[in-house]
C-alpha cells in the first residue's frame, strides 16, 4: 500500500574531495530505510538547490572539511529561501569547530554533528526531525 | 623440522593444558582479536609460524635485496629521518613565517600545504574558491606567490616536499623559476611532488582532467625531470590518502603498490629507460594506530617493491629497487573528543613508522580534526619525532623488531593479501580499468563502513569517543584563519594580473593548448614559459582543459 | 486540489512539478486528481527509454543527451530510476551525479527514482511521472532503468524509443542478447567502443539481429558506437533515437503504442482503486484475517474471492 519515504539528499559542497564521511551517512540512511540523493563532490549552492527542488527531498545534509562552512551552509539556505524552499531542513557535518555552531544556526542550520559523532545518532536525529514536507503542516 | 614438530606438540600441550583451563576460569576480553583492520591475530606466534622464512630470501641484510629489514646499510646510525611537517595556510606572507620558524625550530625540510582551491587549479579570484581561500593551506595563484613563499629561504640548502597532484606540473614549474631567480640552476634543487594522480581518482578525489590526458602530464614531469632536474622525486605514490578514505592496511598497501606498477609500467611503454626514472620514484604511507601491523606493512611494502621492480620491470641499478617512503601519521585517528591524547596517539604511530625504516616523516598536531595547528601543536608534534630520536634508542640499531615471530608472519600474511588484491586488479585489465569499474573504491568504502559499525557497536574502542567518554570544552585554542585573507589574496593576484605582461601571456597559453594538442610533445618547457609569465594556475588548468576535458565523480556505491 | 499546483505545472515550474511527482510516488489521493487536469496537456513529448548493464555508462550517456538536446534549445526530462533495498526499503539514488552539468539548466528537470519493490526495470510510479514532466512542457523525456536485471522489458510499453547500451568486455555481450534484450531495443548503442573489443561485439549483434530475423522487419534496430565520456557518436545517436520516433509515426505504430498504454493506465487505475478500496476496508481486520488464514480456517483464496464479491455486491447497491 502507498508508502511514504523521506528524501534526504547527501551534498558535499566545496572544493575538497573527502567524501568517506558523506558516503557513510548516504549508506546508514539507506540502511535505515531512507531514500538517499548522492550528487557527488565539488558541488555549488546553486546546484546542490536545484537538485534538492527537483528532488522534492525533505532534507539536506552538507558535509564539509574545507574549513568553508561558515561560506558555504549560509549560501545554501539562503537559496532554498530564494526558491520558496525554505521548509527544506539543512543539517551539516564535517570539520566544523564549536564556535561556529551558533553562527551557522542563526543562519537556519537545524544541527551540526561534528568529528567523532557516531553515524547512529546521527540517523536518529533525522528520524527524529526530518518528515516528508508535504506532511509537516 | 626437527625442532619445528617438537614446537608444535609442545604448543598443542600448553593449549590445552594450560591455556584453555586458564581462559575458562579467566576469559578473554573479546570472541575475537583483531587489528584495526580486522585481520585476526592469534594469542601466539612462535616458531612454527615462520617455518618457511628463509632469511637470505625474505630479509636479508639492511641496504641489501630484498631491503625488508631497511634500504640504507646502517639505516639511523647514519641519519636520522628527515623530520617534514606538512605546513601552510593563509596567504604566502603567513606561511613565509611559518617556514622560517620551523627551520629555526631544527626541522630540516619543508612540506608546503596548499589550499583546496589551488589544490583543484582555481584561481583565488574564482567564484568556487569563495571561502576556501587559505584555510587548509597556502594560496598560491602565480610565480608572485611562490617567489614570496620562499622569499630568504635559499632552495638550494633546503629540500621541499610539495603535496600537489593534478596540477603539479604548474606549481613545480614555479618552483624551478623561484629557483632559477635564486641563481639556483635546477639540477641543484631537490624535492618532492606528490603527483600521483591514480590515488586520487581512488581515494583523495582531487582530480581535474581524465585518466588518460593525467597520466601524460605525469608522463612529461617524469622525463623532464631525469633530464633537467635530477634530484627531484617525481611522484610520490601514495597510501596515505587510501587509508585516510577508509581502507584496511593490506588495501593501502595493494592498491599503492599496484599504482607504482601502474606508472612504472606507463613510462616503460611510453619509451623510458625504467632505470632512467625509477630511482626518483618514492612512496607515502600512513601511520595508523595498529602498531605491529603498520610496521609488518612498511617491511611488506619494502619486500614486494624490491621483487617487482627487479623481477618483472628487469630494473638494473638496485637504486631502482628501493622503496624509499614518507610517512605521515593518522589523520583520520585523532578525535576530536580530548584532544590531548592525540599526542600519544601520534607518538606511538610515529614509533611504528621508525621501526617500520621511514626515510621523512610528518608527525600531526593534537588539534588538526579542529583546524589547522597552531604553532604550539606542531612544536610538541615535531618534539615527539624528536624524542623517539634522540632519548628512545630505537634508532641505534636497525630493524630491532626482525626475527619477531609475530612481525615475520604478519609482514608474510600482509604481502600474501595484498599479492590477491594485485593479482585480482591485474586481471581486472590494470589499475585504470579497476578504477572505471569502481573497484578499489567499493572495496575503501565497504571497509570504512564496517569499522564504522565495529566502532558504534563497541568492538572497537576509540578512547574518549565511545568509551570513557567525558563532558568537556574544548580545552585547547584553534587557529583561526582570518577571513580578510581571501580579500588580501584577491588584491594580490589583481595586482599582478595589472603588472604583467597580458600579450606575452595569451601567446604563452597559446602555445601550451597547441602542445597539449600533440602527444608526443613535453608539456614542461610550455608550462614553464607560461609561469614564467605570471600566467596564473587557473589559466593554465582551463587551457589544458580545453584540450584535455574534465573528469567526473563516478561516485559509487 | 489546489489549482495553482495545476498552473504551475503546466508553466513549467519545477517546484510544482516536483511536489507533484512525489505525491505520484507516495501514492496519494491527490496524485490522481492532478493527473486527470493535467491528461489533456500529455501526449506531446518523446519518451526515450535507455536500458543496460550497470557500468555500461547510461547515465554518461544520457548526460550527454540532455547537452546535446539543449544545444538544440529542446527541453529535457530525466527519470532515473534506481533500485531500492528489498531488506531496508532504502535506496541510495546516485544517477544525478554524471548529469550534475545540467542542475542549474532551468529548462532540464532530472527526478530520481526509487524502485521500492516493483519489479521490471521502473519504479511503478514511472509512468504517471513521465505524463507530468510531458504536462510540463518538456519535449525530450529520457528514462533511465535500473539496470541490473535481464529482464527490463517494461521499458517497451513505456519508452516510444528504447536504447539499449551495451559494453564490450563486460561479458555481458551474447549473454545479454540472449536474454531478450534484442526484443526491446529499437536502437543498439555500443558504448566505450574505443576499447579493442567493439567492433567484434557491434557484429554479434548485427548476426543476431539476422539471426533472429528481425533484420528483415520495416525497422532495423541500428547499432551504434559511441565513446560517452568523450561525447563521441552522440550526434548519430540522437539522429538515430529521432529517425524511430518519425517511423513510429509514418507507420502508425506510434497509434498502436498509444493504444496499448491507454489499455495498461486504465487497468492499472482499476486495478489499484479495486485494492485500494479493498484494503481500506479490511485494513482493521487485517490481523485476525491473517490468523484465520494461519490457523486454516480458510485458505486465502476462498477469502480473497469472499472479500471482492462482497465489496462488488455494497458497490450495487
Amino acid at each position: 500500500m502507498p508508502e511514504e519515504k523521506v528524501r534526504i539528499l547527501i551534498a558535499k559542497p566545496g572544493l575538497d574531495g573527502h567524501d568517506r564521511g558523506a558516503k557513510i551517512i548516504a549508506r546508514a540512511l539507506k540502511e535505515a530505510g531512507f531514500e538517499v540523493i548522492y550528487t557527488g563532490l565539488h558541488q555549488t549552492p546553486e546546484q546542490i538547490v536545484n537538485a534538492a527542488i527537483q528532488e522534492d527531498v525533505d532534507a539536506i545534509g552538507l558535509s564539509i572539511l574545507s574549513g568553508a562552512h561558515n561560506t558555504l551552509m549560509p549560501a545554501v539556505i539562503k537559496l532554498l529561501r530564494e526558491k520558496g524552499a525554505d521548509d527544506i531542513i539543512v543539517f551539516g557535518g564535517g570539520i566544523i569547530p564549536d564556535d561556529d555552531i551558533p553562527f551557522l544556526k542563526s543562519q537556519g542550520v537545524a544541527e551540526i554533528f561534528t568529528p567523532g559523532t557516531p553515524v547512529s545518532e546521527t540517523i536518529e536525529w533525522v528520524k527524529k526531525h526530518v518528515k516528508p514536507r508535504h506532511k509537516r503542516k | 623440522m626437527d625442532d619445528i614438530e617438537r614446537i608444535k606438540k609442545a604448543k598443542k600441550e600448553w593449549e590445552e593444558k594450560i591455556l584453555k583451563p586458564h581462559i575458562e576460569k579467566h576469559p578473554e576480553r573479546m570472541e575475537r582479536f583483531s587489528t584495526i583492520s580486522d585481520h585476526e591475530i592469534k594469542e601466539i606466534y612462535t616458531p612454527e609460524d615462520i617455518a618457511d622464512l628463509d632469511y637470505m630470501r625474505d630479509l636479508g641484510f639492511p641496504g641489501e635485496y630484498p631491503f625488508t629489514r631497511g634500504i640504507y646499510p646502517n639505516m639511523y646510525r647514519g641519519r636520522l629521518w628527515t623530520m617534514r611537517q606538512f605546513a601552510g595556510f593563509g596567504t604566502a606572507v603567513e606561511t613565509n613565517q611559518r617556514y622560517h620558524y620551523l627551520l629555526q625550530q631544527g626541522q630540516t625540510g619543508l612540506s608546503v600545504a596548499f589550499d583546496m582551491p589551488t589544490i583543484m587549479g582555481v584561481d583565488s579570484d574564482d567564484p568556487r574558491a569563495t571561502g576556501e581561500v587559505g584555510k587548509c593551506g597556502v594560496a598560491i595563484d602565480t610565480l608572485a606567490d611562490m617567489e614570496t613563499l620562499f622569499k630568504g629561504i635559499p632552495l638550494d640548502k633546503v629540500t621541499t616536499s610539495m603535496t600537489i597532484n593534478a596540477p603539479a606540473a604548474i606549481l613545480w614549474a614555479m618552483y624551478i623559476v623561484v629557483a632559477e631567480k635564486q641563481g639556483v640552476p635546477s639540477n641543484k634543487i631537490g624535492g618532492t611532488i606528490q603527483n600521483d594522480i591514480l590515488k586520487e581518482y581512488i581515494a583523495q578525489k582531487s582530480w581535474i582532467y581524465p585518466p588518460e590526458p593525467s597520466m601524460r602530464i605525469i608522463r612529461d614531469i617524469v622525463a623532464y625531470a631525469s633530464e633537467h632536474v635530477p634530484r627531484w622525486n617525481t611522484i610520490s605514490i601514495s597510501g596515505y590518502h587510501i587509508r585516510e578514505a577508509g581502507s584496511t592496511a593490506v588495501q593501502e598497501l595493494a592498491f599503492t603498490i599496484m599504482d607504482g606498477i601502474s606508472y612504472v609500467d606507463y613510462f616503460t611503454r611510453e619509451g623510458l629507460d625504467v632505470d632512467s626514472f625509477a630511482p626518483r620514484l618514492s612512496f607515502f604511507f600512513d601511520a595508523h594506530m595498529d602498531f605491529f601491523e603498520e610496521i609488518a606493512k612498511f617491511r611488506a611494502a619494502r619486500r614486494m617493491w624490491a621483487k617487482i621492480m627487479k623481477e618483472r620491470f628487469k630494473a638494473k641499478n638496485p637504486a631502482s629497487w628501493l622503496m624509499r617512503f614518507h610517512t605521515q601519521t593518522a589523520g583520520c585517528s585523532l578525535t576530536a573528543q580530548q584532544p590531548y591524547n592525540n599526542i600519544i596517539r601520534t607518538a606511538i604511530e610515529a614509533l611504528s613508522a621508525v621501526l617500520g625504516g621511514t626515510q621523512s616523516l610528518h608527525t600531526n598536531s593534537m588539534d588538526e580534526t579542529y583546524a589547522l595547528p597552531t604553532e604550539e601543536a606542531v612544536t610538541i608534534a615535531l618534539r615527539t619525532q624528536q624524542i623517539i630520536a634522540y632519548e628512545s634508542g630505537i634508532p641505534n640499531t636497525i630493524d630491532p623488531l626482525g626475527g619477531s615471530y609475530f612481525i615475520e608472519k604478519l609482514t608474510n600474511e600482509m604481502e600474501e593479501k595484498a599479492w590477491e588484491y594485485i593479482n585480482k586488479i591485474e586481471e581486472m585489465g590494470g589499475m585504470l580499468r579497476a578504477i572505471e569499474l569502481g573497484y578499489p573504491q567499493k572495496e575503501i568504502q565497504d571497509a570504512a563502513y564496517h569499522y564504522q559499525l565495529q566502532v558504534e557497536k563497541g568492538e572497537k574502542i576509540i578512547v574518549g569517543v565511545n568509551k570513557y567518554v567525558i563532558d568537556e570544552d574544548v580545552p585547547i585554542p584553534i587557529l583561526k584563519i582570518p577571513d580578510d585573507l581571501e580579500k588580501k589574496q584577491k588584491e594580490r593576484l589583481a595586482k599582478v594580473k595589472r603588472d604583467r605582461n597580458n600579450a606575452k601571456v595569451k601567446e604563452a597559453l597559446k602555445l601550451l593548448r597547441e602542445a597539449a594538442e600533440d602527444y608526443s610533445e613535453n608539456l614542461m618547457p610550455y608550462i614553464i614559459n607560461a609561469v614564467r609569465e605570471y600566467a596564473t594556475e587557473g589559466e593554465i588548468i582551463n587551457t589544458l582543459k580545453e584540450a584535455f576535458g574534465e573528469y567526473r565523480d563516478p561516485a559509487y556505491f | 486540489m489546489d489549482s495553482s499546483l495545476i498552473e504551475k505545472i503546466l508553466s513549467g515550474d519545477d517546484v510544482a512539478t516536483a511536489r507533484a511527482l512525489r505525491m505520484i510516488d507516495d501514492e496519494l489521493p491527490e496524485a490522481r486528481e492532478i493527473l486527470k487536469k493535467i491528461y489533456p496537456y500529455t501526449g506531446k513529448a518523446h519518451i526515450i527509454g535507455i536500458t543496460g548493464a550497470p557500468g555500461a555508462g547510461k547515465s554518461t550517456l544520457v548526460s550527454k543527451l540532455i547537452e546535446l538536446y539543449r544545444k538544440k534549445s529542446l527541453k529535457v526530462g530525466v527519470i532515473a530510476v534506481d533500485p531500492t533495498s528489498p531488506f531496508t526499503g532504502g535506496a541510495i539514488l546516485g544517477d544525478r551525479i554524471r548529469m550534475q552539468s545540467h542542475s542549474t539548466d532551468p529548462e532540464v528537470f532530472i527526478r530520481s527514482v526509487a524502485t521500492r519493490g516493483h519489479l521490471g526495470g521502473l519504479s511503478k510510479s514511472a509512468w504517471e511521472m513521465v505524463k507530468v514532466l510531458d504536462a510540463m512542457g518538456k519535449e525530450k523525456i529520457i528514462v533511465e532503468t535500473v539496470g541490473v536485471g535481464q529482464d527490463e522489458v517494461e521499458i517497451i510499453g513505456l519508452a516510444h524509443t528504447s536504447v539499449v547500451v551495451l559494453v564490450p568486455g563486460l561479458g555481458d555481450d551474447i549473454q545479454a542478447i540472449k536474454a531478450g534484450i534484442l526484443e526491446i531495443a529499437d536502437i543498439f548503442v555500443v558504448n566505450k567502443a574505443d576499447r579493442p573489443e567493439a567492433n567484434r561485439l557491434v557484429k554479434e549483434i548485427e548476426f543476431m539481429l539476422e539471426m533472429a530475423g528481425i533484420k528483415d522487419k520495416e525497422w532495423q534496430p541500428p547499432v551504434i558506437k559511441t565513446i560517452a565520456t568523450k561525447g563521441e557518436g552522440i550526434e548519430e545517436l540522437a539522429v538515430a533515437i529521432d529517425n524511430h520516433f518519425e517511423y513510429l509515426k509514418k507507420s502508425g505504430k506510434l497509434k498502436e503504442k498509444i493504444r496499448m498504454q491507454l489499455e495498461k493506465e486504465f487497468e492499472n487505475t482499476i486495478t489499484s482503486l479495486i485494492k485500494e478500496k479493498i484494503y481500506r476496508k479490511i485494513q482493521e481486520k487485517m490481523e485476525s484475517l491473517i490468523s484465520k488464514m494461519e490457523n486454516g480456517e480458510v485458505d486465502p483464496i476462498t477469502l480473497g474471492e469472499k472479500i471482492t464479491r462482497e465489496l462488488l455486491k455494497e458497490e450495487e447497491k
